[in-house]
């Protein structure tokens, strides 16, 4: 039976505890509102890039020299695995439910006889996934002196990927991320980015354009850039995410909070008037022996 | 036929301008570009260099370094990697720009090293039309 001056410590530490946890549930709010108007702002360009994107493969793609990074390598043996993360933690199950994810498929990937090579984006996915599979880490990208995410961002990391795929490094190139439903609900996603996986219009009825030089210098100039274009939309989305599982996170821990000091104080009140009544017992008892 | 046509301006970031434009002039990297409503469509590559736009509301200009284009009949959508209005440029972004196109060509692979200079050399020529 904890004392009186116990339980009175323990509801000021709960009642502590439950103004971070509101602090830090107000902030998410502010900076999830940012960022999803940056997801908001980035969209028409994704858009505009994937439906040109997707108008020049339908010209080009079939045909023979289609860039490698439409086109493929031709094999699937060697697997990237982008895995983006949030750099903090305090987000509920954000950061865990990536790096689940990742290793599941690493784990599919391995048991098929491919190689597998992963690239962390974040700090927290790096920790979790460091156990079982750190032998297969390439690299790791920091993040978390950034203060507002950028598309150099974006594109510093496609720059190192591209890189890579040049250099031959692997054959497809995948990203985990996150993508933003709502406040309460945070799909993890595993997205194909390299070769790139572009729908191609077969109906054959959108416009017929012109190529300024070729069409084939335009994809090649594009394909980049579309990699790059997916990787910062993932980087906002999971940014958005972030923030979201961390409102909600917060927004459980100051109820939950709330909820242990009812208890807390229930608790005090009744052992406070337990010994009262024991003292007055004892008051009484004591005169009735006269 | 409609005598204006949507002009969007995006970068990766956020969108820079949507207006109704009568004529969009684009610096094309074969050479510059009129588009006007009715326009053929056509996709082009851009160099780094000044984008006119002619609406309604008058004239504004911006500064693209590269991206693309697409024109059809009744849109203009340009995607710059990066685009100022001309107002927003000064020497100090100007500079930062040029600093970059070279940070590229010494980085450049022999084979794409005439492009990175083309493109040094298309960032430097944007200084002087700007006056700044």
């Amino acid at each position: 039976m904890p004392s009186l001056k116990d339980l009175k410590n323990r509801i000021t530490s709960v009642k502590n505890t439950r103004k971070i946890t509101k602090a830090m549930q107000m902030v998410a709010a502010a900076k999830l509102r940012r960022a999803q108007e940056s997801a908001e702002a980035a969209r028409p360009y994704a858009e505009k890039m994937s439906a040109v994107l997707s108008s020049l493969a339908t010209a080009v793609g079939s045909t023979e020299g289609a860039p490698r990074l439409l086109a493929g390598t031709g094999s699937d043996t060697v697997q990237l695995l982008v895995v983006m993360t949030g750099e903090r933690g305090l987000c509920g199950g954000f950061n865990a439910n990536i790096a689940k994810l990742a290793r599941t498929r690493a784990n599919e990937l391995l048991a098929e006889g491919k190689t597998v090579k992963i690239l962390t984006v974040g700090k927290k996915g790096r920790d979790a996934l460091r156990r079982d599979l750190g032998q297969y880490f390439i690299g790791h990208v920091d993040l978390s002196e950034v203060k507002k995410l950028t598309y150099a961002n974006a594109q510093e990391i496609a720059d190192d990927i591209l890189g890579r795929f040049d250099a031959g490094e692997f054959d497809v190139a995948t990203i985990f991320y996150s993508v933003f439903e709502s406040v309460i609900s945070q799909k993890p996603t595993a997205q194909q980015i390299v070769p790139a996986e572009i729908e191609t219009d077969a109906s054959g009825t959108s416009t017929v354009y012109d190529y300024e030089p070729g069409d084939q210098e335009i994809l090649a100039a594009l394909l980049p850039r579309g990699v790059a274009t997916a990787i910062f939309a993932a980087l906002l989305e999971n940014n958005a995410s972030f923030n979201g599982a961390q409102m909600s996170a917060m927004d459980n821990a100051t109820r939950n909070a709330g909820e242990m000091i009812d208890k807390l104080t229930v608790e005090y009140n009744r052992s406070r008037q337990a010994a009262i009544t024991k003292e007055l017992i004892e008051i009484i008892s004591g005169a009735e022996a006269l | 036929m409609a005598d204006t046509m949507q002009f969007d301006l995006v970068s990766p970031e956020r969108k820079l301008a949507s207006v109704q434009a009568s004529e969009v002039r684009l610096p094309g990297v074969e050479g510059d570009l009129t588009a006007m409503p009715g326009h053929a469509p056509v996709i082009l590559s851009l160099r780094p260099g000044i984008l006119t736009v002619v609406s309604t509301e008058g004239t504004s200009e911006f500064a693209v370094t590269g991206g693309f284009a697409e024109v059809s009949g009744e849109t203009v959508t340009v995607l710059a990697e990066r685009g100022v209005t001309k107002a927003e440029l000064t020497a100090a972004i100007h500079a930062e720009m040029v600093a970059e196109a070279k940070k590229v060509l010494e980085a450049a692979h022999p084979s794409v090293a005439d492009a990175a200079a083309k493109m040094l050399a298309d960032m430097e020529a944007l200084g002087s039309h700007m006056t700044i």
